[in-house]
């Protein structure tokens, strides 16, 4: 199949790539540019293991195709620490025992940064909402709200 | 020998003592900064040079012939490298081993790898195929003709059980039938539990009353699928990485179908996205290595979601009978159960585990268990998180709120009149020990939960539940390393994070150091014994157990060494805080000295210190849990909304208590899924119709409330820090306790799993026209 060349931004810094028509952003990431960090979980946006955003909005890298990275700003896991530093919600999602087995976690982190993003103070029932695309069987979402919550008061500086 | 306890077993008693390490909340998860940063390595994560992508054909058709298979197509395609079939492995014999919580027989275990003579469900492999890139992978498979003679296929249990029945395998007859039969069933087996006189029990009740229920098969639903990578290298010997709870027994079950020796093979777990019970049995393992051995390439294999629901998995669907009899004072006079399960295309359902929860919490005389194992073409199941029991809790739990009402006796109470309590006889053979069952219910009946006002069609609802903790073999080894830290190596495979956590509390508490000074790491089968899987509950019971005893020779070597260096008896050294020091002051002045200064000195003074235990653990301790829930029920759409939740379980002692609380929660919502939603659906020709998360639909965080937890603390006697399995209770009590919430709320007694939508809508609507009717 002939390939493509790509140009694209990965948490700030320049990419290239060649990609099949048929092949996801997701499939580009893990299997094109080794960035593992975000999870295929279901390969058809039911999971949200894969949730990156494009230009500032929330996706799921697999009903992405690769070649729509072409000139846009992507922000996956990878790109969400600060150096050692980690973000508030890494943070919290560790100190609320948010996550289990950790395979759903990249993806309801990226998905949380999205949230508070457009939303620094959601209720509950808004953070339940907002990560309703995202399957954790683990953890039964009770510290996962919970630390979402915290970290959101805790990056209001309130 | 199964999973009978080892007369040879290894149990430390329970010392009551302050701790400074175990009982908190580690601010430092060993496995948790990985896992935020996306930086955990789970098997599809993990790429070899060199390596090949692996696909498999699977089936078509629910039941059918093999007449013949025609790779040659595919192996002419460019960029194939390799393709396998049932003519690439060797037929196995009979021959039954314990495959976790479920038994397992060779002869099936490579037939279900891979078909023979038959395919036995939508979706079983039938030839696999290595490609230099998963586009020809996929085109290859296309290539390949199988030519199938179709056959009528048996999906649901009554049905397979029917004399008629089109049956999977010509050869099985009954067994645990006496006289033996003489014409074959998909009847595995019928196995019985029995206590007392049920017969003169049931004469002895004021009140009988017994329902039946029918339960679909619902997948475990981890979101990471299976994936292994297989590496065969020309000396015959094989690495392989894969997503799995065992990678021992994964190695000797993936050697024998290959007829390999078990040596030959090293597997090394990846991190594990979610497994459940799910990922005990060999799938892809077997399939990677043959494909390299051919291609000479490593071979990387993932399913697909779709895969994974129609070949991996799923738990019995089943059909239960409960009856019970109580005199009108509420005692339980006796107990019985029919539990007819699907175990897939093969024998082996979880029935020998779960048909000891069937009554195991209640004092009862007169008690008669009866299992049906019963094949179907549905994939061979595997264990889920307590593999069968909440069914039968379905059952029993409502059917005692049933005679609650009856007789007038509330429901929490009813529970107390027949709680089993120490030296309570079980049903499967021992007696209880100290066990926290009427601490669970007395705390649910005193919690605030219970005191919250219920609106109009809303209802609360009260269920219990028992499950046993495995031990089983279990290995570990901790090195002291030269500058006072610790490597603590384990190989009961940690599924969520919060055992290794767990294992480095016990460590750092009897190696008197900081819980940051110890570094636990998962071992590959190259590094330590063999482990059982992380089954039953046992990771943090059993693992801990070997953890403990490791420590406690690494202690008494640091003993020796301080002994060598003051020149006394070794026994004249005891080991307190993290130091050697003189028994007593009778064996001279020494300074105390610390576990850093005996490594420092160790090399020159015998050798690096390492502690070590390989032993079968046989002290699991039996735990209980008691659910409230409160629902809400739609009139217009038959929905049922959950809002409030509360846990109250018996840890024995929780060593890591958040973690602890976080394995309720996750237990609790996937059984509050399995209770409300999940089923597998198929056709008329026997294909599964919801192979994916849209259509076989989890609970997501909007599905769920907030759930309130409380840990109960019976110790176990027999585990040093008296830890109970905390991981799989809590799945039991949801199908029981939503059903008797639904009962509260809108009059309604649900029977047939799941209680989703349409049922609840229809057994309304029933309802209704009933009422007219009269």
């Amino acid at each position: 199949m002939k390939k493509t060349h790509v140009s694209t931004t990965i948490n700030g810094d320049e990419f290239d790539f060649l990609c099949e028509p048929t092949q996801t952003l997701l499939d580009v990431l893990r299997d094109e540019l080794q960035m593992t960090g975000t999870k295929e979980g279901c390969a058809t946006g039911d999971c949200g293991a894969c949730s990156v955003t494009l230009d500032g909005t929330l996706v799921c890298a697999c009903l992405v195709l690769g070649l729509e990275a072409s000139g846009k700003e992507i922000e996956t896991i990878e790109g969400m620490a600060d150096g050692d530093e980690l973000h508030p919600l890494q943070r919290k999602f560790i100190e609320h025992v948010a996550l289990q087995c950790g395979i759903c976690t990249p993806g309801l982190l990226v998905a949380a940064r999205s949230l508070l993003d457009v939303n620094p103070d959601p209720t509950e029932e808004e953070v339940r909402y907002w990560l309703a695309g995202n399957i954790c069987r683990c953890t039964g979402y009770h510290n996962i709200v919970t630390a979402v919550i915290d970290a959101a008061q805790e990056m209001r500086g309130t | 020998m199964g999973m009978m306890p080892s007369p040879y077993g290894t149990q430390l008693p329970y010392e009551e003592k302050d701790t400074k390490v175990v009982g908190t909340n580690p601010t430092e998860r060993p496995d948790a900064a990985d896992k935020v940063t996306g930086r955990a390595r789970y098997a599809a994560d993990i790429n070899l040079p060199g390596q090949l992508v692996g696909k498999v054909l699977r089936s078509p058709h629910a039941h059918a012939n093999i007449r013949s298979i025609d790779t040659s197509k595919a192996e002419a395609l460019e960029g194939v490298k390799a393709v396998v079939t049932r003519d690439d492995f060797p037929d196995l014999p009979v021959q039954i081993a314990s495959g976790g919580e479920i038994m397992i027989n060779f002869r099936d275990v490579t037939r279900n790898m891979m078909a023979r003579e038959k395919t036995l469900y939508d979706g079983h492999p039938v030839a696999a195929v290595a490609a230099t890139s998963e586009n020809i992978a996929k085109a290859a498979l296309k290539l390949i003709e199988v030519d199938y003679e179709v056959l009528p296929h048996v999906i649901d249990v009554v049905d397979a059980m029917a004399p008629d029945a089109p049956l999977l395998n010509e050869e099985q007859f009954t067994k645990g039938i006496d006289p033996a039969p003489d014409k074959p069933s998909n009847i595995a087996a019928r196995m019985v539990a029995k206590l007392g006189d049920v017969e003169a029990g049931f004469k002895a009740a004021d009140l009988v009353i017994e329902r039946e229920f029918n339960t679909k098969a619902v997948h475990q639903g981890y979101i990471e699928p299976h994936a292994s990578i297989g590496n065969y290298t020309e000396g015959g010997n094989a690495e392989v990485f894969t997503s799995t709870q065992g990678h021992y027994m994964n190695r000797a079950q993936t050697a024998k179908v290959l007829g390999m020796e078990i040596s030959r093979i090293k597997v090394t777990p990846a991190e594990l996205g979610g497994g459940f019970g799910g990922k005990n049995l060999i799938y892809l393992e077997p399939l990677a290595i043959q494909l390299s051995k051919k291609s000479q390439r490593p071979v990387k294999m993932a399913m697909t979601r779709d895969e994974v629901f129609r070949s991996t998995g799923p738990t019995s669907g089943t059909n239960i009978t409960i009856k019970i009899g109580m005199t009108k004072d509420g005692r339980m006079t006796a107990a019985e159960a029919e539990l007819n399960y699907q175990a897939g295309c093969f024998p082996g359902s979880s029935l020998p585990l779960c048909m000891p929860t069937a009554f195991t919490r209640y004092e009862i005389e007169n008690v008669l268990v009866v299992g049906h194992d019963v094949i179907c073409n549905r994939p061979r199941v595997a264990a889920y998180r307590a593999p069968g029991a909440p069914m039968i809790a379905f059952g029993v739990e409502t059917v005692i709120d049933e005679l609650a009402e009856e007789l007038k006796i509330d429901p929490i109470e009813i529970r107390l009149i027949n709680a089993a309590k120490e030296g309570t006889q079980t049903h499967f053979g021992p007696k209880l020990g100290p066990i926290g069952y009427v601490e669970t219910l007395e705390r649910a009946r005193a919690h605030d939960h219970m005191k919250t006002k219920l609106g109009p069609n809303q209802g609360r609802g009260i269920a219990t539940a028992f499950w046993n903790t495995l031990g089983m073999e279990t290995s570990a080894t901790i090195n002291i390393n030269q500058d006072g830290s610790a490597s603590l190596i384990y190989g009961t495979v940690d599924v969520a994070g919060g055992m290794r956590a767990a294992y480095a509390q016990m460590a750092a508490e009897e190696l008197g150091i900081p819980f940051e000074k110890i570094r636990a790491q998962q071992s590959d089968t190259a590094g330590l014994g063999f482990n059982f899987p992380t089954v039953g509950s046992r990771g943090t019971a059993a693992g801990g157990m070997a953890v403990v005893k490791a420590a406690r020779d690494a202690i008494a070597r640091m003993c020796q060494v301080a002994a060598r260096i003051w020149e006394v008896e070794e026994d004249e050294v005891v080991w307190e805080d993290g130091a050697a020091r003189p028994a007593s002051a009778n064996v001279g002045e020494f300074e105390p000295l610390s576990l850093a200064e005996i490594a420092a000195k160790a090399g020159f003074m015998g050798g690096t210190i390492a502690g070590h235990a390989e032993i079968n653990v046989t002290g699991g301790g039996p735990a209980f849990s008691t659910h409230v829930v409160d629902v809400e029920v739609d009139r217009e759409t038959g929905l049922v909304k959950v809002l409030r939740y509360t846990i109250i379980q018996d840890a024995g002692k929780a060593i890591f208590p958040d973690f602890v609380k976080a394995q309720f929660h996750g237990a609790a919502v996937q059984g509050i899924g399995l209770a409300l939603n999940e089923e597998y659906i198929y056709n008329d020709k026997g294909v599964m119709e919801n192979p994916g998360f849209l259509d076989y639909r989890v609970p997501v965080a909007s599905d769920v409330p907030n759930i309130s937890t409380e840990i109960v603390e019976v110790p176990n006697p027999l585990h040093p820090y008296g830890v109970r399995g905390v991981g799989e209770v809590s799945i039991i009590p949801p199908l029981a306790v939503i059903s008797n919430a639904i009962y509260d709320a809108v009059g309604i007694r649900l029977r047939d799993h799941p209680m989703s939508p349409p049922k609840v809508l229809k057994a309304l609507d029933d309802a209704a026209m009933k009422e007219a009717a009269e």
